[in-house]
């Protein structure tokens, strides 16, 4: 009987540490697709400076209010702009940027399709 | 044929490849942020700087009256530069001036208040940043100036004799 009590602590204990290690995961994900607005080239996960430290801690309140991770985004999209965002949203701003390696690849491919048609 | 066609080639992308960088270079990568939006004062729920009682920001802003919101430290070395305009604006009774104390500890900031006045008619602490990140703010000073709940004109950096007197004409 006690062996079970004791063994029962422990996955008690091991359970913890799991739920623990997940959500410190998330929050170094979350922080990594984040720019840090006063340091220059640097995610937020990577910073030490006040604001990245603040930021950190409401990312962590932020998932145990139950936040997803696009609402997360979409908070701080709403705060500080796109800019803040690492990964650019498709706009029309930004579609010449997402669509431009699609072209280019589909123009290589072309060219290279050409040239062995060509040789044969 | 073909050996005209490929250099032309070649320099329409080195001319292309010139535009984008040429442009990307004055584009300035420091993050810059609108300073002219209407926007909603977000809520908060701080506790008071002087004697620990929870201050609700929707009591604050109710009334029709002009707010400044400055977020100050007393390690913030700009925060000095600004403190003689926050000053001349407290003689002013058109506007409250609402301190955010940001990241700073008790004895350091009431000494900065000893030492060059207190402007302000409520200061809130914010001793791990986060309300800041609410409203937007990336550093100290940082200043709002807020009517009937709505921001009106953001101030980023320390305020100086012009903004003073662009506060003076707004709220006349």
């Amino acid at each position: 009987m006690k062996f079970i009590n004791i063994f029962l602590i422990v996955i008690n204990i091991l359970n913890f540490n799991l739920l623990m290690a997940g959500e410190i995961k998330s929050e170094n994900e979350i922080a990594k697709n984040l720019r840090c607005l006063i340091c220059q080239g640097q995610s937020v996960h990577d910073s030490d400076s006040e604001f990245a430290i603040s930021l950190k801690l409401v990312i962590k309140d932020k998932i145990q209010q139950g936040m997803s991770e696009e609402e997360i985004y979409s908070f701080l999209k709403m705060k500080y702009g796109e800019w803040i965002l690492y990964d650019p949203v498709f706009n029309q701003n930004t579609y010449f940027l997402w669509l431009l390696p699609i072209l280019i690849f589909l123009v290589g491919g072309a060219i290279i399709i050409k040239r062995f048609y060509y040789k044969k | 044929m073909k050996s005209k066609f490929i250099p032309l080639i070649l320099i329409l992308i080195f001319i292309i490849t010139f535009v984008i960088f040429f442009k990307g270079l004055k584009n300035p990568n420091i993050y810059t942020p609108n300073t002219n939006l209407e926007k909603e004062v977000p809520s908060f729920k701080l506790k008071s700087f002087e004697n620990g009682s929870i201050i609700i920001s929707e009591k604050i802003f109710k009334n029709n009256d002009y707010h400044l919101m400055n977020i100050w430290a007393s390690w913030c070395i700009p925060c000095k530069a600004e403190h003689e305009f926050l000053m001349k604006l407290k003689n002013n009774e058109k506007i409250k001036l609402i301190g955010l104390n940001y990241k700073d500890n008790f004895k350091n900031a009431s000494s900065f208040l000893n030492d060059l006045g207190n402007p302000y008619d409520l200061i809130v602490s914010d001793k791990d940043g986060t309300a800041s990140i609410e409203w937007g703010a990336y550093g100290v000073p940082e200043s709002f100036l807020i009517y009937q709940s709505k921001i009106i004109k953001r101030f980023i950096g320390p305020i100086n004799n012009e903004d003073l007197l662009e506060i003076q004409k707004l709220i006349r």
